[in-house]
């Protein structure tokens, strides 16, 4: 027994390292889908402390919302700039409607009422869009759908095109998010109110603009993760469970913190499908996909209570 | 005048202390009592023992337990349904494996077990606070689900993957299983959880319920002033834990009547946690409150659903405009911009809804369902924005005013 679990797995990864490259690759991809989702929630986590349940229903709403408006008969860049504005209306509603009558209530409220916004969202998205399985429109938005074969130490290796394509579009999102932080006014808005929101405030730093800008971000992020991952396994609410996967790299991360996060998604991605393929599938019967994230960042965090990039947490009475 | 408390007097300690020094209170409780248990069972039919009363219960129940943990011990959790299937399946193995037990018993003890694992996940909770250790409890609830599918143990390695519940009879009659009448099972139910709230009251009126809010409102001023953090957690934990498993078992013997894994997923969870917050974090009575509205409402909004609007009658008409009129004009005098709009938006929907059925619209029932989950979230950010501490808070508001009713101060 203690040889299965210590010995052959090693043994098979060090006789099989094509194999082994092809399971980091496609842990790399999930990881960096898992990643976005949760740098929309530290986005809006930063600037207003919320923890914003619907993130994961926003990357389903966005992407079925491209999708029906482009089988309306739009073009399919413009159904993305369209589901732009729709993302802008509903970040705008949601700021309006549920969080400015919040403001300052405890967290775990409005936590509470993201989760009723998500309620809200399946219901409207179920009955606009309805309920089957669709197709994401990847060629038709120029994504190659082809893939590189390679061939390492005599192996082979397959890259699909769209997912080295999900790569790149993620990497350069997260640089120019980076950027927008750092060095534009409303980003460092941003990175203000986080730090303290009445010293934001009383700079005149307007907290509901913000609020909207931080929500159409995420919105962004959600469309974006939502054309990637719809691109792998078709657009459908079954995606809202990817939702649950960045929790545990919030966890491993820190709430606070953007390179946590994508740091977090990477190595959660990869462990994950490293464990299910050498160890899950078998030793324990497979599908340990659903719990293995939650209980790595579990274990992490008892030796690391503030994850590992979260910013120190300093108690006083 | 119906509340006045004047010329009760408190002479002693006790009585100030006791657990109800009103009344009218005491009153109002047996009046509910009595209709729990007299008059639901006589004139209740099967359908409504099946989806209002029994459900009801079970959902207090668990919702009770995890506002143990939540509102009381300040701890969130995100694991209950996982807890509530520990229960379930404890309480299946138990009575699998010794079929001579008493089915009650075996409910009762079955809570034991989620006890013990509730304790086991919650040791993160000395090290992590807040939403990290709600995400840390998902682990909870998403390794369990898992194992229930995996470990054929747990459900006699049948084919399906799923318990069945036996026909069980205590002294004859059948109180589990398919053979069970509804009056039995409620009966079941309904005396485990007035036990169980009684047990819930005392404790938190009790040093354990004083222990855990000293922790949940300040966890390092309660270790400064003497108070063993670990024991404080680690027993809301191990409390709460063992409600909501005995929720569970009866979610199973006493409604379901069978279960498969995917029962217990977080959907569930989050329902238990909606009714606990609806209700109102730190209160017993909330739970109930809560049940009653969750439970309730997407049951009544199926009846709606059904209705012909052009063949109601003008008096059923005259009724809801009273009632929209009243709640309007009550919103009015205490200055709620949020009862306002939300019943003016009711009563939009209700008249463009009674004019598309004139021409000819109608519901299917997909649709029914998908507007549940809508309205569920709209009533759900409602809430929360007319009254944050939940509906507890709303009857306290009404107990006061009624208790200096008809003056304003």
């Amino acid at each position: 027994m203690l040889h299965k679990i210590f010995i052959d797995p090693f043994v098979e990864m060090y006789m099989l390292p094509d194999f082994l490259l092809q399971v980091l690759w496609e842990g790399l991809v999930s990881g960096i889908l898992y990643a976005l989702i949760a740098l929309g929630f530290v986005l809006i986590f930063r600037s207003s402390r919320i923890f914003n349940f619907a993130q994961g229903i926003m990357v389903v709403f966005s992407a079925l919302t491209l999708v029906g408006l482009h089988a309306m008969g739009l073009p399919a860049w413009v159904s993305v700039g369209a589901t732009l504005v729709v993302m802008y209306i509903l970040a705008m509603t949601i700021e309006r409607v549920v969080l400015r009558p919040l403001v300052g209530q405890p967290d775990i409220i409005l936590f509470m009422a993201t989760i009723g916004v998500t309620l809200f969202l399946i219901g409207l998205g179920e009955i606009i869009f309805g309920g089957e399985n669709k197709v994401m429109i990847t060629s038709e938005l120029g994504i190659p759908t082809g893939a590189f074969e390679l061939f390492p130490w005599g192996g082979f290796l397959i890259l699909e095109q769209k997912d080295v394509t999900a790569v790149v579009v993620a990497g350069l999102l997260v640089a120019g998010l980076i950027a927008f932080l750092n060095y534009t006014r409303m980003g460092r808005a941003i990175r203000a109110l986080g730090d303290d929101h009445q010293a934001a405030l009383s700079v005149g730093i307007s907290l509901q603009t913000i609020w909207v800008l931080v929500w159409f971000i995420a919105g962004i992020i959600a469309l974006v993760t939502g054309i990637a991952w719809g691109a792998r396994a078709g657009v459908s609410f079954a995606l809202e469970v990817i939702a649950y996967k960045a929790l545990p790299v919030l966890m491993l991360g820190g709430l606070e913190s953007i390179t946590g996060a994508i740091i977090g998604g990477l190595m959660i991605g990869m462990l994950e499908k490293l464990f299910e393929i050498y160890w899950g599938q078998p030793l324990l019967g497979g599908n340990t996909e659903t719990w293995f994230a939650f209980m790595l960042a579990l274990i992490v965090l008892l030796f690391r209570p503030q994850g590992l990039f979260g910013e120190k947490i300093i108690e006083r009475v | 005048m119906l509340y006045r408390t004047a010329g009760q007097y408190k002479t002693s300690y006790e009585a100030d202390q006791a657990l109800f020094p009103v009344r009218q209170d005491a009153i109002l409780l047996m009046v509910v009592l009595a209709l729990a248990y007299v008059i639901f069972p006589l004139t209740a039919s099967e359908f409504t023992f099946q989806t209002l009363l029994i459900p009801i219960l079970i959902y207090s129940l668990a919702a009770m337990g995890l506002n143990i943990l939540t509102g009381y011990a300040g701890q969130l959790s995100l694991g209950t349904a996982a807890f509530m299937g520990v229960g379930a399946y404890a309480c299946y193995k138990m009575i699998t494996l010794m079929p001579w037990m008493n089915p009650v018993i075996a409910i009762l003890l079955s809570g034991v077990f989620s006890a013990g694992v509730g304790v086991a996940f919650g040791i993160p909770s000395l090290r992590i606070k807040g939403f990290y250790l709600a995400i840390a409890t998902l682990a909870a609830q998403f390794f369990l689900i898992w194992l229930f599918e995996k470990w054929a143990w747990l459900y006699n390695y049948n084919a399906s993957g799923a318990i069945q519940v036996p026909n069980l009879d205590i002294l004859g009659v059948y109180v589990t299983g398919p053979l069970a009448s509804s009056v039995t099972q409620y009966y079941v139910v309904l005396v485990i959880v007035t036990l169980l709230t009684l047990l819930c009251i005392n404790l938190t009126r009790g040093t354990l319920g004083r222990t855990w809010k000293a922790t949940r409102d300040m966890d390092i001023a309660a270790e400064l002033i003497g108070i063993n953090l670990m024991k404080s957690k680690l027993t809301a934990f191990a409390v709460s834990s063992y409600i909501v498993g005995v929720a569970g078992a009866l979610f199973v013997f006493q409604w379901r009547g069978a279960a498969e894994p995917n029962l217990f997923e977080i959907g569930l969870s989050f329902e238990v946690l909606f009714i606990a917050i609806i209700g109102g974090l730190g209160s017993i009575l909330g739970n109930y409150l809560g049940a009653i509205l969750i439970v309730g409402l997407p049951v009544v909004l199926n009846i709606v659903g059904e209705i012909e609007l052009h063949d109601v009658s003008l008096a059923v008409w005259v009724i809801i405009a009273l009632v929209l009129g009243g709640l309007f004009a009550a919103a009015v005098s205490l200055r709620s911009k949020g009862t306002m709009i939300g019943v003016a938006v009711v009563t939009l929907l209700l008249v463009g809804y009674a004019f598309a059925q004139s021409r000819g619209f109608e519901l299917h029932s997909a649709m029914i369902e998908h507007l549940n989950i809508m309205i569920v979230g709209s009533l759900i950010v409602f809430f929360l924005i007319i009254e944050p501490h939940g509906l507890a808070r709303l009857w306290a508001l009404i107990r006061e005013k009624l208790i200096i009713w008809p003056f304003p101060h």
